[in-house]
């Protein structure tokens, strides 16, 4: 049973279990553009609901991902080393960021489900 | 429509750059393409592999006209013009009286007595009011407004020219001369800001659409938007005006020696001729370099330099990713000392001191056009 919920900031968290895997969307890696390089968090970090978590950088600009909730670091997605354009191809799928440990699940019904996602990009431009 | 966007000037092309798809984003008060559907890594390297049109009509086109008016434009600039061929094209800086650099330009000899400069758009109105301030009596400047600039760019552009525009293939690197193109009527310099080889074209505002969409229509022609300009003259080791080159760096810390005349270094007769021929016969205390960092993080304008001990050696200028490198590449300046290619340097990007070395200019050879 897993769950997928959406920031204002256009990350992803998909929870099974007590693990988040944290991504951003496909708005996102289509605002960014072309994605040279990411990093993500060491294993064992620890991150606060929406703290400075990762960094994304097309061939313009850097730019800041967050976490969508509070947790431990577990794993960095290790492909995007070599294949940061992953994001682009598979935002929501091999493109994620990083895994975590949720320190408090309840954080999540503060995120939106997909609907609300959906209906919060149509607010945009 | 926003406040910033109802105040923004825009190019002949404009409604073609919104048929295209192309991202409109502010740009020296214009507004411009910042890239189309394809993308500033597409764009790139389809520039390099092919060609690629950009719209630089936002960038000042000047003629000024009158007897002595190459012995004129040397007071203001370091670069040999009297000694400039008719239907050649030299690049150039304005300089001011502490040696810094209030602009790059273009000069191309039209005429004996005549003269067709090209600045950038940043800087048009002040460059204008600086010709305008200084001209001599007898001369003439004429602001051409009603022109628009387009660029094309890449090993295939002769390809692409010589359909449309036979004569094109005559000119050779830094030349200009009147070319008919599609049946239009242009002034057209072989010269570009890529590194690649290329024609920009002078063209009438009313004319500008059609010919953008007669070159477009020829083979391996796509356009390009601004943001892979930027990355292709940033691997071509080129100076963007405002980041790697200001009123506050010389000519010759900024590694243009080059651009100074002969006749120049011994007669001076520029501003800041004084303190711009001290630093050549001494060398300057500090020079832009290429930097290249070792990991995959591209480090951008403003990232600290350091040396190994975490000492400051001064900042980057430009950087970013460079699509035909595939990696980081950047300018900036350090100390002389520091300034051989190979040192090993520190960049610190977020925090972290990350390893990298002064690497030679340019970061992709140059390919010019040899006659």
């Amino acid at each position: 049973m897993s769950q997928t919920r959406f920031t204002k900031d256009h990350e992803w968290i998909r929870v099974e279990g007590d693990i988040g895997t944290v991504g951003i969307t496909d708005y996102a890696q289509h605002a960014l553009g072309d994605i040279v390089f990411v990093e993500t968090p060491a294993p064992g970090s620890t991150l606060a609901k929406g703290a400075e978590a990762a960094v994304v950088e097309s061939v313009k600009a850097a730019s800041e991902v967050y976490s969508p909730v509070s947790g431990t670091v577990t794993e960095g997605n290790a492909a995007l080393e070599e294949r940061p354009a992953l994001v682009n191809e598979s935002p929501e799928d091999e493109g994620w960021f990083f895994k975590l440990r949720l320190a408090d699940a309840g954080q999540l019904a503060e995120l939106m489900d997909q609907a609300a996602y959906e209906a919060f990009l149509k607010t945009l431009d | 429509m926003s406040d910033s966007d109802a105040v923004l000037l825009t190019t002949p092309l404009d409604g073609l750059h919104r048929e295209l798809g192309g991202k409109m984003v502010p740009f020296a008060g214009y507004a411009m393409p910042v890239q189309y559907p394809a993308g500033i890594l597409a764009e790139h390297l389809h520039t390099r592999a092919a060609a690629g049109l950009f719209d630089v009509s936002h960038m000042g086109q000047v003629e000024i006209t009158g007897p002595g008016v190459a012995a004129w434009l040397e007071s203001l600039v370091p670069a040999e013009i009297q000694g400039l061929g008719l239907g050649r094209t030299r690049y150039s800086v304005f300089t001011n009286d502490q040696g810094g650099i209030e602009d790059d330009l273009m000069i191309s000899r039209l005429g004996e007595e005549r003269l067709f400069l090209v600045v950038n758009a940043a800087c048009k109105q002040a460059d204008i009011a600086h010709l305008q301030r200084h001209l001599a009596p007898g001369l003439t400047l004429t602001v051409l407004a009603d022109r628009a600039l387009l660029a094309l760019q890449g090993p295939g552009a002769s390809a692409a020219m010589a359909p449309i525009a036979p004569e094109a293939a005559a000119m050779g690197f830094m030349s200009i001369g009147e070319l008919t193109i599609g049946g239009i009527a242009c002034l057209a310099t072989r010269s570009g800001y890529t590194g690649e080889d290329g024609w920009e074209i002078s063209v009438p505002a009313d004319q500008a659409e059609a010919l953008a969409r007669t070159l477009l229509a020829q083979p391996g022609v796509k356009p390009v938007g601004l943001g892979a300009r930027d990355s292709l003259r940033l691997e071509a080791g080129l100076c963007l005006y405002g980041s790697d080159i200001d009123t506050a760096t010389t000519p010759i810390e900024a590694g243009l020696a080059w651009i100074i005349g002969k006749r120049r270094r011994e007669q001076g007769g520029f501003p800041g001729a004084a303190i711009i021929l001290a630093q050549l016969r001494d060398g300057p205390s500090r020079l832009r370099v290429g930097l290249k960092p070792d990991g995959r993080a591209p480090a951008r304008a403003h990232t600290e330099i350091t040396d190994s001990a975490g000492a400051r050696l001064g900042e980057i200028t430009s950087g970013g990713f460079g699509p035909s490198v595939d990696g980081p590449v950047a300018m900036g300046y350090v100390p002389a000392a520091s300034a051989a290619p190979g040192t090993a340097i520190k960049l610190v990007v977020r925090g972290k001191s990350l390893d990298a070395h002064v690497a030679k200019l340019p970061f992709h050879p140059h390919r010019y056009h040899k006659a």
